[in-house]
């Protein structure tokens, strides 16, 4: 699936619950669900510093594709991780660059993704945009070296 | 009579209304209380009908002002009993209050190789200032530890101070634990050594008379609006021998005797430390939040958050499974807690989409975290006009949010 139809799917998901509660229940079973990422990777190098939860993002390359893990100590938090994971593991640098995570608005979520939230998502969708940047960069100077 | 709580509420406009389609129950008073309309309405007709800035004005409206100021000092100096109106200094908040002191205090007295005591359990806003003080100084600061019920090891202070002691500083009340400090005898032990102390009320002002001159603490600040007033507007009391003796904080108008590109000399307490223009709205404002508690009685106020504490405390350990840091038999009405394994932040959220206000996070408290070895804490705090039924639907919520996990 491209990244587009993984949050339109994101987002079809969501519409059945009506009710804050269940989709709070929801986002925490992704939360439960989502695979623990491996202890030696929860090192301060990948941590996400929020005042309220933290976020551990690791990454690496897979041919073109960059693969993320990451995880949160908060529930609701490493299940927003989760979907994010669902998004932006996977797809190459151009794809990372050329989308937004609207899908957090639209299933009623926004407040988790702006500024004033001190939870570590936002600054984890801008540090997936920076590595994707990174990697696009050094593929660049790759083709411009000839290799 | 009895402590009339919904006449209160009626004060407060602010706490009539639905969050989520729920009663909003602000239990974030630690943070910032609510502001009774005898002060907002002061700060309006003020606003509206007097406002010029002051000391500076021949003019009617000018004197008006400086009048209005200068009463909210009277209204401090008596609400703190300091001994003159002139040991009374206005800023911004307890975080510049500290940090004046940290700054001006340290240049007139520390030395290389001296010591700053304060306390596991202080705001970063009394550790932060003290450890740039240390850093420009070369100095050494030393920490009074507090045992696992919230206690401070005030026993140990004797071993802690020492002949390069200069100040010690410390809450009388902890913005996480609730714990009463026992600053009276902190102040007697240290002025045994010749130490000066600080005192950081912030927490403990709202809930607990204080007698500046009775504590005979040498500095004293806090801030306006954790006592029902505005923000941007705090106090700092400090005895006049320190102020006299330390060099001004700011530069600027108003704390200038004469300019001259030679030399300059400075103004007399208090404008000395009142750099440019003061926050005299917020002065004013500060003035009604205390006429406003003294109407209603810091004793009768302290007295019912107690009775909230105590049901909301037995009310919380009936749900089983839920810790409580922080339970020293001297405690006003702070909660830090764990229900669970529920993380902070997600019960924080979840009791927000039931209408309930709580602080979760540090609390700006790092080394109380360090202690009990968490993260985060969930903070509920109880004002004036809180009430049990609050408590009850508080209680609910969790049990609900609970299930969800």
């Amino acid at each position: 699936m491209t990244i587009e139809e993984v949050q339109q799917a994101i987002v079809a998901d969501f519409s059945v619950y009506e009710d804050w509660m269940d989709k709070y229940t929801y986002l925490i079973e992704l939360g439960n669900e989502l695979e623990p990422i491996d202890v030696s990777y929860k090192v301060d190098q990948n941590l996400i510093r929020g005042c309220q939860s933290r976020v551990w993002l690791q990454q690496h390359l897979e041919g073109e594709r960059i693969i993320f893990e990451a995880e949160s100590d908060a529930l609701i938090v490493k299940g927003l991780v989760a979907l994010l994971l669902k998004v932006f593991s996977g797809r190459t640098p151009q794809e990372i660059l050329d989308a937004e995570p609207y899908f957090i608005d639209e299933i009623g979520l926004r407040q988790h993704l702006s500024p004033t939230r001190s939870n570590g998502l936002m600054a984890m969708v801008k540090q997936i945009k920076l590595f994707a940047l990174a990697y696009q960069q050094i593929s660049n100077q790759k083709k411009q070296h000839g290799q | 009579m009895s402590y009339d709580y919904q006449n209160i509420r009626k004060d407060f406009p602010i706490l009539d209304q639905q969050v989520n389609n729920r009663p909003w129950v602000y239990f974030d008073n630690a943070a910032t209380a609510q502001r009774p309309l005898a002060v907002v309405e002061k700060i309006q007709e003020f606003s509206l009908r007097t406002n010029s800035n002051i000391h500076r004005g021949t003019h009617f409206h000018a004197i008006k002002t400086t009048e209005a100021f200068e009463n909210s000092r009277d209204i401090v100096r008596n609400f703190l009993h300091a001994k003159e109106r002139e040991e009374v200094i206005f800023t911004h908040g307890t975080t510049e209050s500290i940090n004046l002191v940290a700054r001006s205090f340290s240049e007139a007295f520390l030395r290389e190789g001296d010591e700053i005591i304060v306390t596991e359990m202080e705001h970063h806003a009394n550790i932060v200032p003290w450890q740039m003080a240390c850093e420009r100084h070369r100095a050494i600061l030393k920490v009074i530890p507090f045992a696992d019920n919230g206690e401070l090891q005030t026993d140990l202070l004797e071993t802690l101070i020492s002949d390069r002691t200069r100040i010690i500083a410390v809450a009388q009340v902890s913005n996480t634990l609730g714990t009463v400090n026992p600053v009276k005898e902190i102040i007697r032990i240290a002025h045994r050594h010749n130490v000066p102390v600080l005192v950081d009320g912030a927490q403990s002002v709202p809930h607990i008379t204080v007698d500046v001159q009775d504590l005979d603490c040498d500095f004293f600040v806090f801030s306006g609006h954790k006592v029902y007033g505005p923000t941007g507007i705090g106090v700092l009391y400090g005895k006049r021998r320190w102020l006299d003796a330390m060099p001004p904080f700011l530069g600027g108008g108003e704390m200038i005797d004469r300019v001259t590109f030679e030399k300059t000399t400075y103004n007399e307490l208090p404008h000395k430390f009142e750099a440019g223009t003061p926050h005299y709205v917020g002065a004013i404002g500060l003035g009604a939040a205390i006429q406003y508690l003294q109407n209603i009685g810091i004793k009768e106020i302290g007295a019912y958050e107690h009775s909230l504490l105590t049901f909301a405390t037995d009310r919380l350990k009936e749900l089983g499974n839920l810790r409580i840091f922080g339970e020293s038999p001297s405690k006003t009405g702070v909660i830090c807690f764990q229900l669970d394994q529920i993380h902070p932040f997600d019960l924080g959220t979840l009791l927000d989409q039931l209408g309930i206000a709580v602080r979760t996070g540090r609390l700006c408290a790092d080394p109380v975290m360090d202690h009990y070895g968490v993260t985060a804490m969930t903070r509920a705090s109880f004002a004036c006009y809180n009430t049990t039924e609050e408590i009850d639907l508080f209680i609910k919520a969790l049990l609900r949010i609970r299930t969800m996990f």
